[in-house]
Parts: structure tokens; sequence; C-alpha cells
């Protein structure tokens, strides 16, 4: 009897699997069905988790809802190990935003919050009441990527969504707390950047000569307190 | 150690790479034309991977502090050592004082310098080479100046051993390597995730474009101009990992292909990757160039770096064997 047969017993809803796809032959890519949130998020976590340990993964690379595997050399078999991996994410238990809690000070406002007066208006709401909504946040960090130890936070109250700017900024600095979109995070490098100032905060997110050099990690927790306040 | 004099810009101290620290938000760097770093080191004796100095603007002149043998790999540049000409894909030994000075190249666009030994300097996250937007690894995580003098390591062959000798370049060795006198490089590709998005008329204009490398372009990525590459519908991409090779096409149509200084995400589509047996020859490229693509299968991709592979070995095999005599 299929499952298609409207007589067929209800079987449940039959989940996606990933969409699988390669860039070249030393990267794979693999990307959770559906929408965005913390759920697939944790199951991305568990699959990056598990296939670090596979031979020939040079590196799972967290993104949104997806993870890159490097490989040392290119697989033998695509077909098999798409299969493998669809199998896993089947599978496996989401891994929680179980790791550790980062506390972050921040000097909210100033001259270097230079997209605040934009998200005030922007958001219909007082540029202390900004601060107050950012500050009161939990946030996950969902993956590390795009610059050194440069966290995308998951967490960001609706009110204050801000889009990223079409035109960057052309040296923000290093430590700009900043609001792209949904999501929030510390910048770590002083470079051009399409995010939002709206504080700055000195607390070390690199160090190139640790084993562990990103503070944080897949999975962390973070909450911002306000420091000081300069408006 | 080896002392700096001329270095216009943008010259780094790079190996084959930091990999595995994408995880941590960390470009992988490294030689654009990662087969000339290497076979400069196989032509000295050296690992694959010891760091040299990848020298993309010119004219570079360094001063040798101590006798040291040394390999010229990559573009085709005039050199000459004490005012004696040096020919590309060749290793010499330099005596104290000796002053190397490479000119703008004939062809390629970039020339490595390695050293007997390799550069020492330390390695950051496992690795030499310059992270120059995050500013470590290389020399202090910059760009080479003139003044700068760079330690060499101790070469793994004894003095006396002969270092004269040379070898085919790889775009001569490597049938079908070779770029053609009309200067359109041919790139093999194979498609990525997003390609199917695309309208079929936008896949053929995609694959029949002759496509300009503009003057935009450096070891971050190649700006690509010629053709603009629509989606018939937007997407949205969540932002993802990302490797050097990627051809993305951003909303304005004009395809980027992200090389060694990439970011370690992306959130535009993704049209294609460029082949690995065939990345090197993008790190040859210069802005103002042109390139076609054509598009292999993954099989054929992988068989592609046969040759590649075979190419080294050969060369590394050879170079032992001369220095052995």
């Amino acid at each position: 009897m299929s499952i298609n047969q409207p007589n067929a017993p209800f079987v449940g809803t039959i989940e996606k699997s990933p969409k699988i796809s390669l860039i070249g032959t030393l990267a794979m890519l693999v990307e959770a069905p559906g929408d965005f949130d913390l759920v697939q998020q944790g199951r991305i976590w568990a699959l990056a988790d598990a296939v670090s340990a596979w031979p020939n993964v040079q590196e799972a690379v967290i993104g949104v809802t997806n993870v890159m595997l490097v490989f040392e050399q290119p697989p033998a078999d695509i077909g098999m190990l798409s299969a493998a991996i669809a199998e896993l994410w089947h599978r496996l238990p989401g891994r929680k935003a179980d790791g550790k809690l980062i506390e972050i000070p921040v000097v909210y406002g100033g001259e270097l919050a230079f997209d605040l007066p934009a998200i005030a208006r922007h958001a219909g709401l007082s540029e202390r009441d900004v601060i107050r909504i950012h500050s009161e946040g939990d946030y996950t960090v969902c993956a590390v990527a795009s610059s050194p130890g440069f966290g995308y936070l998951h967490g960001l109250d609706p009110r204050i969504h801000m889009p990223r700017k079409s035109v960057p900024s052309l040296n923000m600095r290093a430590g700009s707390v900043t609001i792209g979109g949904m999501q929030t995070g510390v910048a770590v490098l002083t470079s051009p950047n399409g995010w939002n100032a709206i504080g700055w905060a000195s607390v070390a997110m690199f160090d190139p000569s640790s084993e562990e050099p990103s503070l944080m990690l897949p999975g962390d927790r973070v909450k911002f307190r306000i420091d000081r306040i300069e408006l | 150690m080896i002392e700096i004099l001329a270095s216009p810009a943008f010259n780094t101290i790079q190996d084959l790479g930091r990999n595995g620290a994408r995880r941590f938000g960390v470009s992988t760097s490294g030689a654009m034309d990662p087969l000339a770093l290497a076979g400069g080191n196989a032509l000295l004796g050296n690992d694959d991977n010891a760091a040299g100095i990848e020298i993309q603007t010119f004219p570079f002149r360094l001063r040798f502090q101590t006798d040291a043998p040394f390999a010229l790999t990559g573009a085709d540049p005039v050199s000459t050592l004490a005012g004696s000409p040096v020919p590309s894909w060749w290793c010499t030994r330099a005596r104290a004082g000796d002053i190397l000075e490479i000119g703008t190249p004939r062809r390629g666009a970039r020339v490595y310098a390695t050293f007997g030994g390799g550069v020492d300097v330390p390695r950051v996250l496992g690795s030499r080479s310059t992270h120059l937007r995050a500013g470590f690894g290389g020399l202090e995580g910059r760009t080479l100046q003139v003044g700068d003098v760079i330690p060499v390591g101790k070469p793994s062959c004894e003095a006396g051993r002969r270092f004269d000798f040379g070898a085919a370049p790889p775009d001569v060795a490597i049938a079908g390597a070779g770029t053609a006198d009309d200067r359109m490089l041919r790139i093999r590709l194979m498609r990525a995730g997003e390609y199917d998005l695309f309208s079929e008329e936008v896949q053929a204009k995609f694959w029949s474009t002759s496509w300009k490398i503009s003057a935009r372009s450096d070891r971050g990525g190649y700006r690509l101009t010629g053709a603009r590459l629509i989606l018939d519908a937007p997407v949205e991409m969540r932002s993802h990992g990302v490797v050097a090779g990627v051809v993305q096409v951003p909303p304005g149509g004009e395809p980027i292909i992200q090389m060694s200084d990439a970011n370690t995400a992306g959130g535009y589509p993704k049209m294609a990757a460029v082949i690995q047996a065939d990345l090197w020859r993008l790190g040859q490229a210069t802005p103002g160039s042109f390139i076609v693509f054509s598009e292999v299968s993954y099989q054929d991709a992988v068989a592609a770096m046969a040759p590649v592979n075979d190419y080294l070995a050969k060369l590394r095999a050879t170079a032992n064997l001369y220095r052995a005599l």
C-alpha cells in the first residue's frame, strides 16, 4: 500500500531532506530544509560535530542553517556520501544551545554608535528604548563566519531589526556592537561594514595565537550588559 | 636573511594556505598559484608547503645577507641576480650581498620567490600565510616594505650541492594548460548550488561570454564583466561557507570568482566553481585579460588533477636526482 493512497494509514509528516550541493570537488554544502529557526540550527550543529570526525573531512564550516564540509581529497562516491549525510540528518538529535555564557559589557551610544539614531527612527522608538531592548536580549551564537571570530547572534527583538546598509561604513571600529537585519554581533576587525553600529565593547573576540582562537563558538549564549550610555 | 630593497605594494609571504580555521571565520589565504609555490619548493628540496614570497607588483628587489639557494617560479619576468639574468622556473644559489631584481612579467601575474629552507616566520593557526585583513601571519600580518629583513630557514641540502637548473613551466608541460595566443584563458567549471535557478538563456550566456577580469580584482576575488546574469526571481540566501573558485552572482548580475583571500562565508547565488586543476592558472590571470568557461563533470574535474599532480611529482623527482648528481 502506498502512502499516497487516500486510504493509507497516517504515517506522519515526511520531513524533507537537506539540500546537498557541491562547490567544486573539495567542498559540499548541506542546507537544512525549511525556515530559519534554532531547532534547525541545532541539528546543523549536531551534524557538523558528527561529520567533523569522518575520514577525509578537513573541517565542517557552520553557516546559518547550513554547513559546508571541506574535504582533504575529492570524495570517491558523492552519491553515497550525500545519502549518508541525509540519513544522519534524519536520525541525529539536534544539539541545544548549551555552550558557555558570554557576558559583554557595552558602551551604548556615543561617537562609535553612529547608526543608533537611524535605528531608533526606523523602529519608532527612543534611542534609550533601543538600547534597553538590545541589552535585555538572550542571544545565541548561530555561526562564526565572515571575519575571524565574528559570531552571528540570533535572538534580536523584532522591534529593533534593521536592514544592512547598502553602502557600508568605510571604517567601522573593531568592537562595534552592530545590528544586521534580524541578527546582532560584535565587529572583530576595523574594516568596511554594512551592519548598523549601536555601541562598542572592549572584549577580545579573537586571538590567533590560541588553539581555540575564537571567543564565540556555535551554541554559545551571549548577554549584552549596559556598561555606560552616552546620548 | 634577506632584505627587501623595493616592493611597490601587495607583496606578501604565503604558503599553501591556512586550512582548518574557516570554522573560526578565518579565510585560508595562501598562494594564488599554489602550483608555482609548490614547484619552487620542489626545485629546492623544500616541503611543498614551505612559505615563499608572492610578488604581484614590480619591480621587486631584495638583497641576500647570506649565501642561499632560491628559486623563481610562476609568472615570467625579466630577473637578474647580481646583474646576470635568472630564468623563471629556475633555481640557483645567491652569494651574500647579491641583489635579486624581478621585473614586470611578460606573461602571468604573480612570481614566487622561494628559498632553501623556506621563509621562516612563525606559524599562526598552522600556517605562515599572510592574512592581510586580520593582520596576522606572514611578516607581522602585513605586506612587505622596504627595509624588511626576512628570516630564511636552513636548506635541507648541504652547501656545494648543485643549484643551477630549472623546469618547464606547467602551462607548457601540462597538456591543454597553455594559454592560447588569443589571450583567452580557458577555465573549467562545475555547476554549483543555484545554477538551475538561472534561465536556460542566462545559463547559455554564462558559457558563451568572453569574461573580462575587471581592474577591481585582487587576491580576494575577481570581478568579471561582459554580461549580466539576472535571476527571474531573486533568491534570499542564508550566509554559508564558500571556498576559493566559487563563482557567485550578486544582484547586479556580474559574477565574482572568490580567490585566496575570500571571506569564509557568502550569501550570493552560486553559479559554478572553478575546478581545482585550473585554480592555479586563474591565479596567474591579470586584470584586463579575458577568460572563457567550459563545463566539466565531477569525475572529469577529479581526473583533471592527475596531470597537475604528475607534473609536480616529476619535477620533484628530477630535482632530487639532479641535486644528487
